[in-house]
């Protein structure tokens, strides 16, 4: 039960239903603002140079990047594992809240799950591009053929990689999708346009809103989310099994999956925080995105700071705990001293010291500062896959292999391409998807107090 | 102004007439625009018509298959010729400065791959990396493609009619004649040289060594009364002593000096005794990173070090001192164990200092050596060039008094010193000739350029050593339209005949009759042939006088101050004359790691006083090089490489690195390869990138290249492998021990052998068609080398203990790469063998990653037939050296040492074929063939007997990482340093 007097109100002012369809709507239906042309121009460019990136990489060959035979991943792998952390916000918001009963998700988890599905997107690019034969990519696919038949590896991570990420991308977009039918027969009933209507009403799948279609709809919603939840935890758990299922100091240990799921609930939080602070601003939804909604997910991350910031200590313990000169190197002289010791800080203070910030209210409630933190949190755990790819591929066992690595322009401009691609889909989002979802946004609306247009004011439904 | 009309109209009003005829124009190119019907007389059937023929046409055409090239069969196939597989030719290998007997295989008609033959008791089986890459050298674009005359084609008979003529008048008018040739070893072409200077009076034969050994030759007229270089038997020795002698790397007849040092140190089987290595030097070379106890010193230094020895032990004898300078170096222990190891020990010198070869043969002569360890019954004689006369060769050319200048095998104006005044020199001559097969810097200024046939191409004979001959023998037909010289100097001498049948009856009449066991000629000369080899055995005739060495030790200079500039030969290429050769330009130096340049070796403290990093620049007496900080230089000595450099040598050799030659002085007539008080100078702001395959230099405490002092080896042979014992009796699992059916292959390495010359990596380059990818590439550490040798420094940084370590694939019994690739790319073989299976690999590189020996290698981009990579693989030509039994891999897949699968695979159909086992030793894999040092073993580890398995027995057998239990099948033996004098 949803306490307004102590947790805040989730919707300000003092709304009638049609009026959230309306105002939520109002992105869609009113005439789209100049900055977006100009921010969906930029990412376009941005995604352009990324384009070019990948066709150099196609027609040359990897070796347009910084990689080389001792760092044989780089970049390409850094940015996929951020982005498939990323991704992790919208699921994780969906069902995590879901289960724990947060109402004040519905607000927010749209967003999340569009940034999910374009982030999965994107990540999925670079382990694709990284192949030295991306035309080739289709023998990962454990598929009857004549060669024996010759099947995949199963024993490869890179295999369960393969399985996890589609079915991951499979079950988001099917959940985000089908939250998305009522909000889109909504638009269709709204809208004046013939053309939207059209098209609104082909995705709404003929939505009327009977009672029996909403049984279907929850059910439905019950069961992906289900799955959903699974997947939440095992896909960043078998991303992390790429890096500890081997032998490479740094990379073989046991508290990767735990920490890398952690790891990407926090970045994908702080993702979902700097979308909805820019909601707020460019959309003026901060009516129904209220201060409360960013207190909350700010509380979310600093304790999950808290979390990853075990998680670093632990890891360097583990270290020296071992006496493995090896790790010890890798820990001690290689990313907390060292060559890299700038990435191995930037990783530390980004993520585990300065969202401690947010033991203050009055920062939570500063939404310059919470956009500023929300971005560092996200260069931090950047840095944090730089540390785990890089520091342990560039010195390992034998000193005679040791190698330095830096990106070329190809690989950046793949990653700012990516980027592109991200802003991109999220612009498109904004202007032609609900960024709230209504539906359930109007369910919550009864919590605020004196509902005016409801039959009996101060009628109190019980539902949960 | 008078105007002019054409017509009425006109006249009357040009405006209006100008107007309707733009008028006009337009409606008729409008019409031809619109494909009006009846104007053009197309319609949009016609097009509809023509573009569904065209998409047809086109279909048709794309899904026709390719004309099949057919190989056509032999009408009357040779017996020993069957497709498919290879036919070995035993021959020899000589470029004017390094020997090698040889078996060439070859595949198709093609040779492919060289080896090193067993029969020959110089090379014994052993090759360099110069000789393992000299079958590329066959198949370089840059070769002549047929006689010139300058620059211009002209047959080979219209050029023998005008040089005869000019010949002819010269006889004549006893015009000079001159033969500037590289050293010659053949007999029959000293026939024919003898022939042609008998016909042609006046004429004169020069033999030129770019690096000479003048001042040995010099010193042993002085000692022995003959210009020879003796016979250093490494083997028999105990004690070997080298004053800047890089007998390992490039010192005269390195892979003999490699068989026998080796043969003296290693410690298999119970041996405990080995030979002990001091040496001299400026800069590290292969040999000083090999020695025991090594002193840096300045070039300078080096004179009144050699004194002070002999007066050491010329005290100890009993002989008489000789006055000079001071030494800088306290050499009482050194004199001390020689005089221990009388009869057995080698004191060398690489000086070309006549007076310091003197006082070196005053000491060997005072221990007995001669005899002993130093032969005097097979001279050397692969370098017999004396530095004076070219130079008064020079002087000659500049008055005009030669008229003929013929050059065979030398390039003068590349790397003589006074190069530039030798290259306006030829220009007086009226008649020039070069017989070089390829352009070079003297060739360019020659008239004709004649061209020869490459070694794989022509007869020869050859006596490396007196009394040893070996025989080489075509194992191609001319690619290109060139002749052996000597059927050019017989045919001008006017006894021509034909080259194979001048060397067999010259044979006939000179060395068959010196045997008896074979009565008939043709058996005899087949029998050599096959063998490649024939050595017969000579009495020493040489005695040694004392004359000489006071007077010597009176021109002894002492050391002077200021840095001094020591000039080196490159184990990769030599003197420069294989410039052209991409495989050894992209062979890293042994010691530095760099390939693809020359570069300033400064000292760690040098380096550290002025400021300087690796790749700044440097400017030495106003040379700018490229700055490498090399442990071990001696302090004030900077360290820069010859050969490098060349203007004219091919797309691959064309300005890579400085040419050094010219700072080449002369002292006392003999070339010195040192300069002092150089003028050296930062050049602010200013880099060079460097190839460097090695960045990290020190073992980081970590067990890899494990090592231990002889003593402590006497005491316990496995000390300095405790290591092994302890990850041993830790090594837990839950799984299964791998288990192999018939064979385990396994390889070796006895890092007590080797000596780091990078011959294996040449080896394996050539065998397995590893692909060379230039100087950016390697830069950006990602060489395709299979075998690599890891070189490790410890210990004082500005004299260190150096470690080399040769890896390849470890093929691990319990290997991570083959569990993390997605598309089972690489599997495990019953035989233990790590796979790669090329055309599954998608190139996810997890198993680079995964590889804790970093053995991988990843094909960053496509390396064949691709203009970036415009090495060997990019023409049709370079690419005949490859082997047709190993796959050319393609863009984006991984690839690593196989272990020689084609190799083993061979063997096995073999013994199948003549229903057998393998035996032990009949599979030899490239790197283990030829390695010079023996350090290399191949074999079964299966089978109890096998050599292989008494080595991984050996107590100072390790694994490389044993402590991730990844079970590798390659075995390490640990080197033993015998440094406790």
């Amino acid at each position: 039960m949803y306490k307004t007097d102590v947790r805040g109100k989730l919707i300000d002012g003092e709304k009638s239903l049609s009026q959230i369809s309306q105002e939520i709507l109002e992105p869609i239906n009113g005439k789209t603002p100049k900055w977006w042309y100009a921010a969906m121009g930029i990412s376009l460019a941005m995604f352009a140079w990324g384009a070019h990136s990948i066709y150099l990489t196609l027609t040359q060959g990897v070796g347009t990047w910084g990689v080389n035979n001792t760092v044989g991943w780089g970049w390409a792998i850094i940015n996929f594992v951020w982005w498939i952390g990323i991704g992790h916000a919208g699921t994780a918001f969906s069902i995590f809240l879901l289960i724990l009963r947060q109402k004040w998700r519905t607000a927010i988890n749209r967003a999340a799950e569009a940034m999910t599905v374009v982030a999965v997107f994107a990540a999925a690019l670079f382990p694709l591009m990284h192949m030295g034969r991306p035309w080739l990519f289709f023998f990962v696919f454990p598929y009857p053929n004549t060669r024996g038949p010759l099947w995949v590896n199963f024993n490869s991570p890179l295999f369960w990689d393969f399985v996890a990420i589609s079915a991951y991308l499979l079950i988001s977009a099917s959940f985000w999708y089908f939250g998305m039918v009522p909000d889109f027969a909504t638009i269709r009933d709204t809208t004046k346009s013939k053309i939207k209507k059209a098209v609104y009403g082909f995705f709404a799948f003929g939505w009327t809103g009977s009672s029996r279609e909403w049984l279907r709809y929850e059910g439905l919603a019950f069961v992906l989310g289900g799955i959903a939840a699974v997947l939440v935890v095992s896909v960043h758990s078998i991303v992390s099994t790429d890096f500890a299922v081997s032998v490479e100091p740094g990379w073989h240990t046991t508290l990767f999956p735990p920490y890398f799921v952690v790891g990407a609930i926090f970045s994908g939080f702080a993702m979902v925080l700097t979308l909805v602070t820019l909601m707020k601003k460019l959309y003026k939804m901060g009516d129904f995105i209220t201060e409360n909604h960013v207190d909350a997910v700010c509380r979310v991350l600093v304790f999950v700071s808290l979390i990853m910031g075990t998680a670093y200590i632990t890891e360097i313990f583990i270290a020296w705990y071992s006496g493995s000169e090896y790790e010890m190197f890798t820990f001690f002289k290689n990313r907390i001293t060292g060559e890299y010791a700038m990435q191995f800080w930037a990783m530390f203070i980004f993520n585990a010291v300065v969202p401690q910030l947010f033991w203050s209210k009055k920062i939570r409630r500063n939404m310059w500062i919470v956009f500023t933190i929300s971005i560092l949190i996200n260069i931090g755990m950047w840095f944090e896959r730089f540390n785990i790819v890089v520091t342990s591929l560039s010195k390992n066992y034998l000193p005679a292999n040791w190698a330095s690595y830096s990106p070329t322009l190809v690989e950046i401009g793949f990653f700012i391409g990516t980027i592109g691609m991200f802003s991109a889909g999220v612009l498109l989002f904004f202007r032609y998807i609900p960024q709230i979802a209504i539906s359930e946004v109007k369910m919550i609306s009864k919590y605020n107090t004196q509902q005016t247009d409801h039959l009996k004011p101060g009628h109190h439904h019980d539902y949960e | 102004m008078k105007t002019y009309w054409r017509s009425i109209e006109e006249l009357a009003n040009p405006k209006e007439l100008r107007r309707v005829e733009i008028r006009e124009e337009a409606k008729q190119k409008s019409m031809l625009m619109k494909g009006d019907d009846q104007l053009s007389g197309s319609s949009r059937r016609d097009f509809l018509k023509t573009f569904g023929f065209s998409v047809a046409a086109a279909s048709i055409i794309a899904s026709c298959k390719r004309p099949i090239d057919k190989a056509i069969p032999y009408l009357v196939k040779p017996d020993e010729i069957n497709p498919g597989t290879a036919n070995y030719y035993a021959s020899s290998y000589f470029d004017g400065n390094e020997y090698g007997s040889i078996i060439v295989k070859v595949r198709d008609g093609r040779p492919i791959k060289i080896e090193g033959n067993t029969l020959s008791s110089i090379s014994q089986g052993g090759t360099s990396a110069r000789i393992q890459a000299s079958v590329l050298n066959l198949y370089d674009d840059a070769r002549f493609k047929g006689p010139l005359k300058a620059g211009a084609e002209i047959t080979w008979e219209k050029a023998d009619e005008e040089i005869m003529a000019q010949l002819a008048g010269l006889k004549v008018e006893k015009g000079k004649v001159v033969l500037l040739s590289s050293t010659i070893i053949s007999p029959s072409t000293r026939e024919a040289i003898r022939i042609f200077t008998e016909n042609q009076s006046n004429t004169e034969w020069i033999q030129y060594d770019p690096v000479s050994a003048s001042g040995i030759l010099l010193a042993n007229q002085k000692s022995f009364g003959s210009a020879f270089i003796p016979d250093y038997r490494f083997d028999k020795a105990k004690v070997v002593v080298s004053f800047g002698a890089d007998f390992l790397g490039t010192w005269l007849s390195t892979v003999e000096y490699t068989k026998g040092y080796t043969a003296a140190r290693q410690l298999q089987d119970g041996k405990k005794e080995m030979l002990r290595h001091y040496q001299f030097e400026a800069g590290m070379t292969l040999s000083g990173s090999n020695a025991d106890v090594r002193f840096p010193i300045k070039p300078s230094e080096e004179g009144a070090i050699v004194l002070a020895l002999y007066n050491a032990i010329a005290a100890a004898k009993g002989g008489s001192v000789v006055s000079g300078v001071q030494s800088s170096v306290d050499i009482a222990e050194l004199a001390k164990d020689l005089l221990e190891n009388e009869n057995n020990s080698i004191v060398i010198s690489g000086s070309n200092d006549e007076n310091i070869q003197l006082l070196v043969n005053g000491i060997n002569q005072l221990l007995g050596n001669y005899g002993q360890t130093i032969g005097l019954d097979k001279p050397l004689l692969t370098k017999q060039g004396i530095d004076q006369n070219i130079d008064r060769l020079l002087a000659d050319l500049k008055t005009g008094s030669v008229k003929a200048l013929l050059v065979w095998g030398a390039n003068p104006v590349y790397d003589y010193p006074q190069g530039k005044e030798f290259a306006a020199a030829i220009q007086k001559s009226a008649l020039s000739v070069s017989f070089s097969e390829r352009p070079d810097e003297t060739t360019a200024l020659c008239q004709y350029a004649l061209p020869e046939t490459n070694f794989l191409e022509s007869w020869n004979d050859l006596e490396p050593k007196s009394g040893i001959y070996s025989l080489s023998q075509p194992t191609i037909a001319p690619i290109f339209n060139a002749r052996a010289p000597q059927e050019s100097l017989l045919k001008w001498a006017g006894a021509e005949q034909k080259h194979h049948d001048f060397i067999k009856n010259f044979w006939n009449k000179t060395q068959f009759p010196k045997q008896k066991e074979i009565t008939d000629f043709r058996q005899f000369w087949n029998a050599t042939l096959q063998n490649g080899v024939y050595e017969t055995i000579q009495e020493s005739k040489f005695s040694y006088s004392a004359e000489g060495i006071a007077q010597a030790a009176t021109q002894i200079k002492s050391a002077v101050s200021g840095i001094e500039i020591a000039l080196y030969e490159t184990v990769a290429l030599g003197n420069g004359k294989y410039a052209n050769n991409p495989w050894l330009q992209e062979l890293p130096d042994p010691v530095a790691k760099i390939s693809w340049d020359n570069f300033a070796a400064v000292p760690v403290a040098y380096a550290e006083e002025n400021g300087l990093k690796n790749e700044d620049v440097i400017s030495v007496n106003g040379i700018e090089l490229p700055v490498f900080i090399q442990p071990g230089q001696a302090k004030d000595a900077i360290s820069v490489a010859l050969g490098y450099g060349r203007e004219i040598a091919g797309k691959v050799g064309n300005q890579t690195g400085t040419n050094l030659y010219p700072s080449v002085r002369t002292a006392n007539g003999t070339r010195q390869y040192y300069l002092t008080s150089a003028k050296v100078e930062k050049i602010a702001g200013k880099i060079v990138e460097l190839a460097i395959s090695q960045t990290h230099y020190l073992m980081e405490g970590r067990p890899i290249a494990r090592e231990t002092s002889l003593n402590d080896y006497i005491k316990n042979p496995a000390s300095g492998n405790e290591l092994k014992a302890e990850h041993e009796s830790k090594a837990v699992t839950l799984y299964e021990a791998p288990v192999y059916n018939g064979h385990h292959w396994g390889l070796a390495i006895d890092l007590n052998s080797c000596t780091g010359c990078g011959n294996c990596a040449i080896a394996c380059q050539a065998e397995n068609n590893v692909q060379v990818i230039g100087k950016e590439q390697v830069r950006n550490r990602r060489i395709m080398h299979w075998i690599r040798i890891d070189r490790y420094y410890s210990e004082n940084p500005e004299n260190p203990k150096v470690s080399f370590q040769p890896v390849m694939c470890q093929h691990c019994g319990n290997a991570p790469c083959e569990n993390v690739c997605p598309v089972a790319a690489t599997p495990h073989s019953e035989e233990g063998l790590n796979q790669m299976a090329y055309n599954r690999c998608v190139g996810t590189k997890y198993c680079i990653n995964n590889c804790p020996y970093r053995v991988r290698r990843f094909n960053w981009f496509q390396y064949v037939k691709n203009d970036k990579f415009d090495y060997a693989s990019n023409s049709d030509l370079g690419r005949m050296v490859l082997n047709p039994d190993v796959t050319v891999r393609s863009r984006g897949v991984v690839e690593k040492c196989s272990m020689c699968v084609q190799r083993i695979q061979e063997k096995k159909q073999l013994a199948k074929l003549e229903g057998r086992a393998i035996a032990e030793g009949e599979i030899k894999t490239a790197c283990s063939q030829s390695c010079p040092a023996n350090a290399i073993v191949f074999g079964d580890l299966e089978n109890p007997e096998s050599r292989i398995s008494k080595l991984f027995k050996d107590q100072r057998n390790y694994h490389l990482l044993e402590e991730l239990h990844t079970l590798p099948s390659v075995g390490y033996l640990t080197k033993v340093r015998n440094t406790n004098a």
